[in-house]
């Protein structure tokens, strides 16, 4: 497992160095990506892999020709590494509809980075009418015709639910990884998880889901033997973290060090990219559909149940009940909210969830932060003060 | 000629008529309840022709947060609102509105409470959060009107489903207000409204004339009733007063500015607390903005509406409008109104409230710049948070710019 997790820190600290190392050796093309509401299943069907951009780390030197300092670091930072160059590797680059950042950035991309194709898969705001859903197919539906039209490949159905069970299992792998480290946080330390979801972001889908699979084999003996000698770190506080992209390898760390452990979380990088999806898929849709043979249904239908992003909408209150009920299902004693600086769908939800959890007493924590990271020791006073009153 | 004589000279009539009508306006719509009327708050880009045929008063939080910036009460609304928590980093009229609806502050006392709420996201995501948070703080129920982006084109599903969005805001309105649709008095709130759109477009092309008979000054201000009461006859009475107003004026050789020796495009929304200061400072310097994507955006897609099938049209025209378009549409957009304001520079805001309209900027700028040969000038500001304004910094910039264009005004123009 060591050596597992030491290709996946490589392959998620050098992403691009993964998609050209991939086309050497196989031959197969990466097409980047920017959200997870991204259907990566046609891509995969379409014989490519999905490759989740996070934007150069450094300084950043041509962005600013194009965007504002005031955008959130992570457009500045995808872009930079466009501008630069970087990610010529890629087959192409889709941007799914998020939020107005993400929007323009779609625009500029198209207009000034040379990356092979580019596509927009304009996904519906509200996920909750049946107009939405019927919409939300017709998107994904231009979508596979897009990937046809630009990888010379055509997709079959056949090609599609084979899409969908890979991702499916590579969900629900990364779920049970997340199940059995929650129940026994000493397995892993929670930069080693951001690690693995990361990376299976990033890694061919067939490779990630083998990999997943030892780890997940090794975490349960693992697990048996921990449970033998119990008591090991049971003190450390268990926490949930909520916000959008987590993309600081040492984070965790921090937070370990100051007596916490992030035990589960509602992240874009995390919990919100398998947990619905992996759960409630398979059966009897699935089966329905089989029927009826269409996958883009089922696939359609996945991302409508998921963990909602708060650039769309689910619902008035979802989000806070999801994430209250998150905190007490997982044993978690309090909440650190992750944010990315000028960050706009996350920071309107925030004093309504902050509520929530006032009112539910759940203490909580605030970081919002920048590509590069604060200094770190103010970082360090402030989680240690948070887990002392805690 | 007589200073005083003239500034009277310049000044238009109709604002007083403008002022009265938007005091009117805000009295019936505090009343409402007592009327036994129902008020709808909406986005200033949603659909709100089936709210009048219905009887709805339409209320805009935007209208409103132009307000509160215009008095300037931003800084201290805004402050309160990062009290409760939210960043000081977004839109400043979302920021206000929310705080505003807390205490019932502002200019006018706050709004009347809505009996429901409709969102258009049109014009950008903030909306839509901000809208949710409404409706939980007000438990009434939200209508979102989601009219999927146009980032190169606009296609057949889009129009499937903004389409059928019509019929189920329709149905909306049924059920809050137990009243069913009048469908000719739909047919003639769809033909009054493009009416209106189209004597809005007709009053700033008077801004083509040399002098311009109004500048984009003065066109943040007569904007009020195409935002607000678009779709009735006092909107449409309203804009052939203004537009005979400005053809007199054309006629009468009255410009906006004393001597207008520059004529420029300014871009995004005004600098609501700020409107007077530089509109004082280019008309010092003989500098008139002629026009602006703002002011526009409210008959931008006139192209798209069928006044005889209003219902029908309105899908397209309201998801194809200036902020729901990719950047190089926008730079196209922006160079046809170059060419036919004949402005010899841009002014830009960028403003950091609002990152649909202000990220791309750059691109927009350059482009415009690259296509039409002149300079531009960027400011960095925000709409109604003072806090962003630095006066000498945009002073300076302002004066530079504007030298520049004389100097480039007295070389011999190339062939
Ligand atoms: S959702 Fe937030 S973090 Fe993500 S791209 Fe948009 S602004 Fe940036
Ligand atoms: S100013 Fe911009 S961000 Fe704010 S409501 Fe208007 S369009 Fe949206």
């Amino acid at each position: 497992m060591r050596e597992i997790l030491q290709t996946m820190t490589e392959i998620a600290a050098a992403p691009l160095r993964y998609a050209r190392r991939l086309q050497s050796e196989t031959g197969k093309r990466s097409v980047g990506y920017v959200c997870s509401y991204t259907p990566e299943e046609i891509i995969v069907a379409a014989g490519a892999n999905p490759l989740r951009l996070f934007g150069v780390t450094g300084e950043l030197t041509r962005v600013d020709a194009h965007l504002q300092s005031y955008c959130c670091s992570l457009v500045r930072c995808i872009l930079e590494s466009g501008l630069k160059g970087d990610t010529d590797c890629l087959a192409g680059v889709v941007f799914p509809h998020t939020c107005d950042s993400m929007q323009r950035l779609s625009d500029l991309w198209r207009l000034n980075v040379t990356t092979g194709f580019h596509l927009d898969a304009v996904l519906p705001v509200k996920l909750t009418t049946e107009s939405a859903r019927e919409y939300y197919f017709d998107v994904l539906r231009r979508f596979r015709e897009d990937m046809e039209r630009e990888s010379g490949v055509e997709i079959t159905p056949g090609d599609l639910w084979k899409a969908y069970e890979l991702m499916g299992q590579v969900r629900s792998l990364l779920f049970r990884i997340y199940a059995l480290r929650c129940a026994e946080p000493n397995l892993l330390s929670g930069d080693d998880l951001l690690t693995i979801v990361k990376a299976s972001m990033i890694m061919d889908r067939r490779q990630a889901a083998a990999m997943l699979g030892e780890i997940a084999a090794a975490l349960s003996r693992e697990t048996q033997e921990v449970t033998a000698f119990p008591g090991t770190g049971k003190d450390r506080k268990r926490l949930l973290m909520v916000g959008g992209v987590c993309n600081h390898p040492r984070l965790h760390g921090l937070i370990e060090a100051a007596g916490g452990v992030v035990v589960w979380d509602d992240l874009c990088t995390g919990a919100r990219y398998f947990q619905d999806t992996a759960d409630k898929t398979q059966g009897d849709t699935r089966e329905t559909a089989a029927r009826e043979g269409e996958p883009l249904r089922v696939i359609a239908e996945s991302y409508l149940q998921r963990a909602v992003c708060p650039a769309k909408h689910a619902g008035l209150t979802s989000r806070a009940e999801r994430i209250v009920s998150l905190v007490r299902d997982k044993g978690a004693r309090g909440v650190i909210f992750l944010h990315l600086k000028f960050c706009d769908p996350h920071a309107f939800d925030y004093p309504y969830l902050k509520t929530a959890l006032d009112r539910e007493k759940i203490p909580h924590l605030m970081l919002e932060i920048e590509d590069p990271l604060p200094a770190e020791g103010q970082l360090r006073t402030r989680l240690e003060a948070f887990m002392e009153m805690i | 000629m007589n200073e005083h004589i003239d500034r009277d000279r310049r000044k238009i009539k109709a604002v007083k008529k403008m002022k009265e009508i938007m005091t009117f306006y805000y009295i019936d719509a505090k009343t409402a309840a007592d009327n036994n009327k129902k008020v709808a708050w909406i986005t200033s880009g949603g659909p709100v022709e089936p709210l009048i045929a219905m009887d709805i008063i339409p209320v805009y939080p935007e209208n409103h947060g132009a307000m509160i910036g215009a008095s300037k009460m931003g800084v201290e609304l805004c402050e309160k609102a990062e009290a409760m928590g939210y960043a000081g980093d977004l839109c400043s009229y979302a920021r206000s509105d929310i705080s505003c609806a807390t205490v019932n502050g502002g200019p006018i006392g706050g709004l009347p409470k809505p009996d429901m709420l409709i969102c258009g996201n049109n014009i950008c995501g903030t909306v839509l959060k901000w809208y949710e948070i409404q409706a939980r703080y007000f438990q009434v129920p939200l209508f979102i009107f989601d009219t999927p982006f146009c980032h190169t084109r606009f296609h057949p599903e889009m129009r499937r489903y903004v389409r059928t969005q019509v019929d189920e805001y329709i149905e909306f309105l049924e059920t809050v207000t137990g009243k069913k649709l009048d469908r000719d008095r739909m047919n003639e709130v769809g033909r009054l409204s493009v009416a209106g759109q189209r004597l809005w477009q007709a009053v700033l092309d008077t801004a083509t004339h040399k002098p311009a008979p109004l500048s984009a000054f003065d066109a943040f201000f007569h904007l009020a009733l195409i935002v607000t009461l678009r779709g009735t006859r006092q909107a449409v009475d309203y804009y052939e007063e203004l537009l005979a107003e400005m053809n007199q004026r054309v006629q009468d050789g009255i410009g906006a500015v004393p001597e207008e020796r520059h004529r420029l495009l300014w871009d995004n929304l005004p600098i609501w607390y700020r409107t007077k200061w530089l509109s004082d400072k280019f008309a010092a310097h003989g500098a008139c903005l002629v026009a602006d994507t703002y002011t526009s955006a409210w008959c931008g897609s006139l192209r798209y509406m069928d006044e005889n099938d209003f219902l029908e049209s309105m899908a397209e025209g309201y998801t194809r409008i200036y902020l729901n378009i990719g950047v190089d549409e926008m730079a196209r957009m922006v160079g046809e109104m170059v060419d036919k304001y004949d402005a010899q520079g841009l002014v830009m805001h960028s403003n950091r409230s609002c990152k649909p309209y202000s990220l791309g900027q750059y691109d927009i700028q350059r482009r415009v710049e690259a296509a039409k040969g002149i300079p531009s000038l960027m400011i960095e500001a925000d709409m109604c948070d003072e806090r962003n304004f630095s006066e000498s910094q945009i002073e300076t910039r302002i004066e530079a710019f504007l030298e520049l264009l004389g100097e480039r005004r007295d070389m011999p123009r190339p062939m």
